[in-house]
């Protein structure tokens, strides 16, 4: 680069713009190049307050600790307590999110019943109805309640070991879903009574019910045609976390799952992924208190989901008052998605491994997000099940560890005084004191 | 016929009693008196029977029904026969919102009215309505057939898959990517065995058809002031 003009007076720094970044020059190229807004898998990419924002505060001499492995710390849970005659007894506290068939192979749902039987978990159909793979893999499978009924039928229904009514997610909170044609195999159109190859639009909103007095008589036929035996559930996307979760519970909800901005999805604009709804972090206490507001905490049971990446995860989300959380990015990873094993053929897609998120178009070179036969071959899901099942037992020991640190015999007994944190941000939005601080941000003290 | 009557034995025992007979057929014809607009009354059935029910009904009325007939003499709430997969459904007034709600099969037979998002996003039912229907009917529609006998409101089909749609009066507007269509023979047809089996006196003749014309179904650029 010439450092002086043709009069010898010096050129300034070359300066990028914090507002043009070359990330938003490339979108509008992009825009520009295609006429249409771009669409992409996974959440919110943005840097966002989150539990690492978080930290445990550990035993000391006010709290004495557990002994590591040797004295007890419990995982289980228990999910729909409130109406259903058979509640969902798991052993530990992190379930699968729902992912659509469609969105994922076969065997990548089947991996998912695989891994999540073997940790004593839950897994979730998605937008596309039950396949066998999943069923038959997954002692306990959610079955989810679209928006679009694809594949709904009450024999499934009556399949199911709960029914979450899906009202929002975290992505997208207000949107619908969107599967392009690529993906659109003689299967999937099947299940979904679609021509093959069209792009196909989920809705955004229920068929036959709008608003919280609907939903409440929605819930009642579900309960009056799967015999009242089922837990339901009740997934939102973190918006309005307070009002949404008293909704819900009026509704008859027994399990709110609420899903933070950074919760995956497998196709959406990203414009709708980066600037509509609220951090995970800032969603739980509102929730919680909403719960506590009607003497409802611990008896609906609450499960948060988005960007939960580690046993530490885990434990910050249930010391803010979750009873358990849903994964669905990182379970993918543990599968094998984004691996940099395939680094030149994500190269060849224009990007690399980490930030492969073009799972609507079906090529993932893992062998997870498609429809392809040929790249499905590449993807084994007992190796799959094995690898996700390890996965889960990591996080439930590093959640185990943490939470005997603090003092606690089982893992729901970890609370919002076992934290502090780094940030005056995520202070206000978890409701904890800044570190080294009695202050928590929001909070008024007369 | 057996009798069950709402008020006295309540609708848990309705239903049970109802859903029982996928496992053994008791009696193959059923009452429901006292129904006073209850909500998901004769939900999920799965067995040959009819079920008349004396009265209007609240929303969901035979929702997700397979096998069994269900006769409403009266008027339904919202989302009647919503899901439905097989058996027949008939309501002798009119219908409320969501009418045939995403449907996969059978056939639900209006013989008044029905109100707006009739036959919304249905896969497969048939629906026959004698009289009218009202906006954003059979938005979403992926397959089946919706015979209307006399008008239809605003927006009829819009982003319609493959359903088709007959409707013998007038049409307020129809919705995105929803056209008149060519009716051929083999629509004729269908449209007869449909008007027959519901019992309407009309002529397949005096019918058009609607359907999608199918330029929404990839995206594109020029078209995005439809989506
Ligand atoms: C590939 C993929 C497909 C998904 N499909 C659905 C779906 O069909 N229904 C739904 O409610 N959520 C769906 N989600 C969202 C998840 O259920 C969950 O809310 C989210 O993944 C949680 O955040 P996390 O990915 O950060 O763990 C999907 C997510 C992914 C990554």
């Amino acid at each position: 680069m010439k450092q002086h003009d043709k009069n010898g007076i010096p050129h300034t720094t070359p300066r990028q713009s914090a507002t043009f970044t070359q990330d938003v020059n490339s979108d509008i190229r992009r825009a520009a190049a295609t006429g249409i807004y771009d669409i992409r898998g996974g959440g919110a990419k943005r840097k966002v307050p989150h539990f690492d924002d978080l930290l445990f505060l550990g035993a000391s001499i006010s709290r004495y600790p557990l002994e590591g492995y040797r004295e007890k710390c419990t995982t289980n849970v228990t999910l729909g307590t409130r109406f259903a005659e058979n509640p969902i007894e798991l052993d530990i506290p992190i379930t699968i999110a729902g992912m659509s068939f469609g969105a994922l192979s076969g065997q990548a749902k089947e991996a998912l019943g695989r891994g999540a039987s073997a940790a004593g978990t839950s897994t979730t159909t998605g937008d596309g109805g039950m396949t066998p793979e999943e069923r038959g893999h997954s002692n306990k499978l959610v079955y989810q309640y679209l928006p679009s009924r694809y594949g709904m039928n009450p024999n499934d229904l009556r399949k199911a070991d709960a029914i979450e009514v899906v009202v929002g997610q975290g992505a997208k909170p207000g949107g619908g879903g969107m599967l392009l044609g690529q993906k659109i195999s003689d299967r999937v159109a099947h299940m979904r009574n679609l021509p093959k190859g069209i792009d196909q639009r989920s809705a955004c909103r229920h068929p036959d019910w709008t608003g919280p007095d609907d939903l409440e008589i929605k819930i009642l036929e579900l309960r009056e045609i799967t015999n009242w035996k089922v837990p339901i559930y009740i997934k939102v996307a973190g918006a309005r976390p307070y009002y949404d979760t008293t909704l819900a519970v009026k509704a008859g909800a027994d399990v709110i799952v609420l899903d933070g901005m950074q919760g995956g999805t497998a196709a959406t604009q990203d414009v709708f992924i980066e600037h509509v709804g609220q951090p995970t972090l800032a969603i739980i206490r509102s929730a919680v208190q909403a719960l506590q507001d009607m003497g409802m905490h611990r008896k609906v049971q609450l499960i948060i989901s988005g960007g939960i990446r580690s046993g530490a995860d885990v434990a910050k989300a249930m010391a803010l008052g979750a009873d358990a959380v849903a994964i669905g990015t990182a379970a993918l990873i543990a599968l094998g998605d984004n691996d940099p094993k395939w680094e030149s053929e994500y190269n060849d897609l224009g990007t690399t491994a980490g930030a492969y998120d073009d799972w609507h178009e079906g090529q993932d070179p893992a062998g997870i997000t498609t429809q392809d036969p040929e790249l499905m071959k590449r993807f084994d899901p007992v190796e799959g099940g094995r690898r996700l099942r390890n996965y889960l037992k990591v996080m439930t020991l590093e959640a185990q560890t943490i939470a005997r640190a603090c003092g606690k015999n089982s893992m729901h007994n970890l609370e919002p005084e076992d934290l502090v944190s780094l940030t005056v941000e995520a202070a206000a939005m978890a409701g904890v004191p800044l570190s080294g601080t009695d202050w928590i941000p929001g909070q008024l003290k007369y | 016929m057996k009798s069950i009557d709402l008020e006295a034995q309540g609708l848990r025992e309705l239903n049970i009693t109802l859903q029982a007979q996928s496992e053994k057929i008791e009696d193959d014809s059923w009452e429901i008196i006292n129904p006073k607009g209850s909500h998901a009354l004769a939900v999920g059935l799965n067995a040959p029977i009819e079920v008349a029910i004396n009265g209007s009904t609240g929303y969901y009325t035979a929702g997700m029904n397979q096998q069994a007939t269900v006769h409403v003499k009266g008027s339904a709430g919202p989302g009647v026969a919503e899901n439905m997969m097989s058996g027949k459904v008939l309501i002798d007034g009119d219908a409320s919102q969501y009418a045939g709600a995403t449907g996969q099969g059978g056939l639900l037979v209006i013989k008044g009215n029905a109100s707006s998002r009739c036959g919304i996003s249905m896969k497969g039912i048939n629906i026959v309505v004698g009289g009218s229907i009202g906006h954003m009917a059979a938005f979403m529609g992926q397959s089946g057939n919706l015979v209307v006998c006399g008008d239809a409101g605003d927006a009829l089909g819009d982003s319609c898959y493959e359903a088709r749609f007959f409707v013998r009066g007038s049409v307020k507007s129809l919705g995105a990517d929803c056209e008149k269509k060519e009716m051929r023979p083999e629509h004729l047809e269908i449209l007869k065995e449909l008007l027959d089996e519901a019992g309407m006196d009309a002529k397949p003749e005096e019918f058009t058809r609607y359907g999608s014309a199918r330029n929404l179904y990839n995206f594109d650029v020029d078209n995005a002031g439809a989506y």
